[in-house]
């Protein structure tokens, strides 16, 4: 079994080949799909940690404190004190629930953000599905996520919760079609919906860079209305803590809570990734034309740090609008979608099909 | 504490209204406030303040009391004006005596009551910051109002309920370090003030969010007894320190700070700007701080002659004014606290009808009410 | 304006006014019945415009109650001390200004908690801080609370 850090096609073929020779196919099947959940799940939940850590530290920075520092050496264990403490709560019963819908809700929010991860490209070759409409795929599974919310919502009967749901549901349908419409300008660009031919397509520039104003414009695009998608701040309305408590998880407690918590940082992470899959060149490294030295030293780095120092810094992007900016209202932020960023993404799209139709791209 | 007979519990069904409370246990109504609102989607049709939740009785308790014990009952009004809320009962009890307290004293007085000014607009700010969503205000506020808060521990041990003033002077004298910590702070906020411009004011977001909201006009803000900044965002020049000075008020050059528009904004406006005010008074006494004595000479037991007495006093909210009724013995035979936030806080239910949930938000957190306050 | 011009000017408006000595403000007994009118009066004369409600409450005297207002003019910035005198405690009635000055309405209701005077013609006459079902109004010289207050 060969290991490159450079390119992990030959390795997971390796692994494929050696269960298909010692298993019947089916079990190489199954034996296949059982090692790629339990390593998703191992990097999901080892996320999980990290970003909660990292927002709890970046926010501490940003708002002149020290954050956790007392749980092991710079406070690194203090999300997994966190999490112990999380799941020795109690599930607190709630009267006149909607038991099963109730109890369903977090499951749906943290599978969808599940689904979502198996399409990302996260170095050549290691991806648990490449499919030939990835973008589609992510674009279709992450958005499920908010019928985890409005059911939450509806079924803990809360009143606040359910304000909280109806926001959010607006507001997600609402900034799904700039999301949309910002990842299509780039598949206008690249020809392709596979996630990993957008990627390769990038090799020799990034897309923010290659594709001329109208790819920035798609970027920020992208990262307003996926924040909003997060339900994120300064989008956070579902949650509101300063006007509707917590909103669509005011009742839940304790490990039910900590699938919320963790799906709203995965989700970050996802939308990171995407963005960084499309916009920023993937696990591609830094390439200018021209400066041979500097495209070698940066190609010697390996695809895995590449993809992971990007997400970080798109993930750092997110949290500063978080802990900098007050939040919305919910007209507000509906106007900022449907008068200002829909129609921007309208005209941005048909900007960059022409761009692509004349060939003014590098 | 209406619970039962509210009027609102009546109207629920009725056209497809969302009732909601709001409180007692909430967030964003600082303490123990309940709000019932009429919701319709987002918009609020209707706004029943319901109070009492921490009625403790304070002007049942005094009339058991002597004078200098009211005063530390009268910190436990509006907790973050404590001093100013101390000063009106001593002011109402020298002016019956007709005692003439040191100069001193009185120079001390306003320095001490623009700082506490200084760290409840501080507070202020944070909080209304966290209201709208921007939590990072809250700890710029705090970093600065524990240097004022550092000062008052070292002056009299105390950094939130004081009780250091006494009818006739000061407990104590202050320490000698006072005048040397005030100047520095003064230096080391002229800097921090302008930062808080640049994290919130200047946001578009946040000028969204405030322009427009919660108007006021200045016919309703008079009618409705509100004051302090609040009123003084509609217009009202209800300025105590201003139309009837006490202290060493009548002795510094200051501007009253008055915005017309009446709205959110307005509000948080001149609560930014009195923070610069405050600051510039201060800079005007605290070198000037004559010698003398910290107390003028009293009895050991204060008995006001019988006669009804009335003192206004500005604190951070707006205009607190003592109403004590003595019939000559050493407790009051009636004692009255028209306090500022009683009144400002009733007018949500005008000014809170058509605005949204989060503009409901918004607008009592530009309203600065802090809720033992209103209920006594 | 000066006190003497201010009794003056009050005096004009209705008959039956008493002013009382009063070291530090001006100060108006008015009989309970015209009550009403005489606000009216006061608060749209062109020479006293009493805007500003400052603070409304009562004292309770063995023998009767009374409701004192502190009116401000914040156009002219002088302040009137008003009373009246209600002289049934057991069934104290006034009439309710709060539509001359909305903030009265809250600080009525207060009085009424805890004085036990009934204001006609308020609309909402309801306690405001202690619980519906309390019995007494606290405030009172003659009330008791065997378990809470301790008499020394």
């Amino acid at each position: 079994m060969r290991f490159d850090i450079y390119d992990f096609t030959s390795f997971t073929q390796d692994i494929d080949r050696l269960l298909q020779e010692n298993l019947t196919p089916f079990w190489a099947t199954v034996a296949e799909l059982t090692i790629v959940g339990v390593v998703i799940l191992a990097f999901y939940a080892l996320v999980g940690l990290f970003l909660v850590y990292a927002e709890r530290k970046v926010c501490a920075f940003m708002q002149n404190r020290l954050g956790p520092n007392r749980v092991g050496p710079f406070g690194i264990f203090q999300t997994i004190a966190d999490l112990i403490k999380l799941l020795m709560k109690e599930l607190i019963p709630i009267k006149h629930a909607d038991k099963i819908l109730f109890n369903l809700a977090p499951f749906i929010v943290i599978i969808a953000s599940f689904m979502a991860i198996a399409a990302i490209p996260f170095a050549r070759g290691l991806h648990a599905i490449d499919l030939n409409i990835g973008v589609f795929y992510v674009f279709a599974v992450s958005s499920m996520g908010v019928i985890g919310i409005l059911l939450a919502g509806w079924s803990s009967n809360n009143k606040y919760s359910l304000i909280g749901a109806m926001r959010s549901g607006a507001m997600v349908v609402s900034y799904e079609l700039s999301v949309g419409l910002s990842l299509l300008s780039i598949v206008i660009f690249a020809g392709t919906m596979q996630l990993s031919g957008i990627v390769e397509s990038q090799a020799d520039g990034w897309w923010i860079f290659k594709g001329h104003i109208p790819a920035f414009i798609a970027f920020l695009l992208f990262i307003t209305a996926s924040t909003a998608e997060t339900n994120r701040g300064p989008f956070d309305l579902a949650e509101a803590e300063s006007e509707l408590t917590a909103g669509f998880h005011t009742e839940y407690s304790g490990i039910r809570f900590a699938f919320f918590f963790l799906a709203e940082y995965m989700n970050m992470f996802i939308v990171a990734s995407i963005a960084v899959t499309i916009f920023l060149g993937g696990w591609m490294p830094l390439q200018f034309g021209g400066l041979e030295g500097f495209n070698t030293v940066m190609a010697y780095i390996p695809p895995l740090v590449w993809f992971f120092l990007k997400v970080a810094f798109v993930i750092y992007l997110m949290m500063w609008f978080k802990w900098t900016f007050p939040r919305l209202r919910i007209d507000q932020i509906l106007t900022l979608e449907w008068k200002y960023l829909l129609p921007l993404s309208l005209i941005n799209t048909v900007l960059i099909a022409l761009v692509v139709l004349l060939g003014w791209h590098f | 504490m209406s619970t039962e007979t509210s009027t609102l519990n009546l109207f629920i069904g009725e056209n497809d209204e969302y009732i909601i409370n709001m409180g007692p246990q909430h967030p964003s109504t600082h303490g123990v406030l309940r709000l019932e609102l009429a919701l319709k989607g987002e918009l609020v049709e209707r706004v029943v303040p319901h109070v009492g939740y921490i009625h403790r009785g304070i002007e049942k308790m005094s009339e058991k009391l002597p004078y200098p014990q009211i005063i530390h009952l009268t910190d436990r009004m509006d907790y973050l004006s404590a001093l100013m809320n101390n000063e009106a009962v001593c002011l109402a009890a020298e002016s019956a005596l007709q005692v003439e307290v040191p100069e001193r004293v009185k120079y001390v007085r306003t320095i001490l009551a623009e700082l506490q000014r200084l760290a409840s607009h501080q507070l202020w700010w944070c909080a209304f910051g966290m209201d709208l969503g921007a939590l990072t205000t809250f700890f710029y506020g705090l970093r600065d109002r524990e240097k004022i808060l550092d000062i008052f521990e070292e002056s009299f041990g105390s950094r939130l309920l004081h009780s250091y003033y006494l009818p006739g002077g000061l407990m104590h004298d202050i320490h000698p370090n006072f005048q040397k910590r005030v100047k520095e702070f003064l230096k080391y906020f002229r800097k921090k003030l302008p930062e808080y411009d640049q994290l919130l004011t200047g946001n578009v977001i946040f000028q969204n969010r405030v322009k427009g909201i919660g108007l006021l006009s200045k016919e309703d803000a008079i009618s409705y007894g509100v004051t302090g900044p609040s009123g003084r965002g509609s217009g009202f020049a209800c300025d105590v320190r201003k139309h009837q000075p006490y202290s060493a008020y009548d002795k510094v050059e200051f501007t009253e700070c008055l915005h017309t528009d009446g709205d959110t904004w307005a509000r948080y406006k001149v609560r930014v700007q009195e923070m610069w005010e405050s600051m510039h008074i201060i800079e005007q006494l605290i070198d000037n701080i004559p010698e003398g004595d910290y107390t003028a000479k009293m009895k050991a037991i204060i008995k006001l002659p019988a006669g009804e007495y009335f003192q206004r006093v500005e604190t951070a909210r707006g205009e607190l004014a003592v109403y004590i009724v003595s019939d000559g013995n050493k407790t009051p035979y009636r004692i009255h606290f028209r306090t500022p936030n009683f009144s400002n806080m009733f007018v949500m239910s005008k000014i809170g009808v058509g605005c949204k949930i989060a503009d409901l938000v918004a607008l009592g957190g530009s309203l600065d009410l802090v809720i033992p306050d209103i209920d006594r | 304006m000066e006190r003497e011009q201010l009794k003056e000017a009050i005096a004009r408006l209705a008959p039956g006014l008493e002013f009382p000595e009063n070291a530090q403000l001006t100060e108006v007994l008015a009989p309970t019945a015209g009550f009403r009118d005489l606000c009216k009066a006061l608060r749209s004369d062109a020479a006293l415009q009493f805007d500003y409600l400052i603070s409304m409450t009562a004292v309770d005297y063995p023998d009767h109650i009374v409701l004192v207002y502190h009116l401000h003019s914040s156009a002219l910035g002088h302040t009137l001390v008003l009373k009246q005198k209600l002289t049934d405690r057991e069934k104290a009635e006034a009439d309710t200004v709060s539509d001359l000055w909305l903030t009265a309405e809250y600080q009525e209701r207060e009085v009424f908690d805890l004085f036990g005077v009934h204001f006609n013609g308020h609309q909402d006459m309801r306690r405001i801080f202690l619980e519906d079902h309390w019995v007494g109004h606290p405030l009172r010289k003659d009330y008791v609370d065997e378990i809470n207050i301790i008499e020394r």
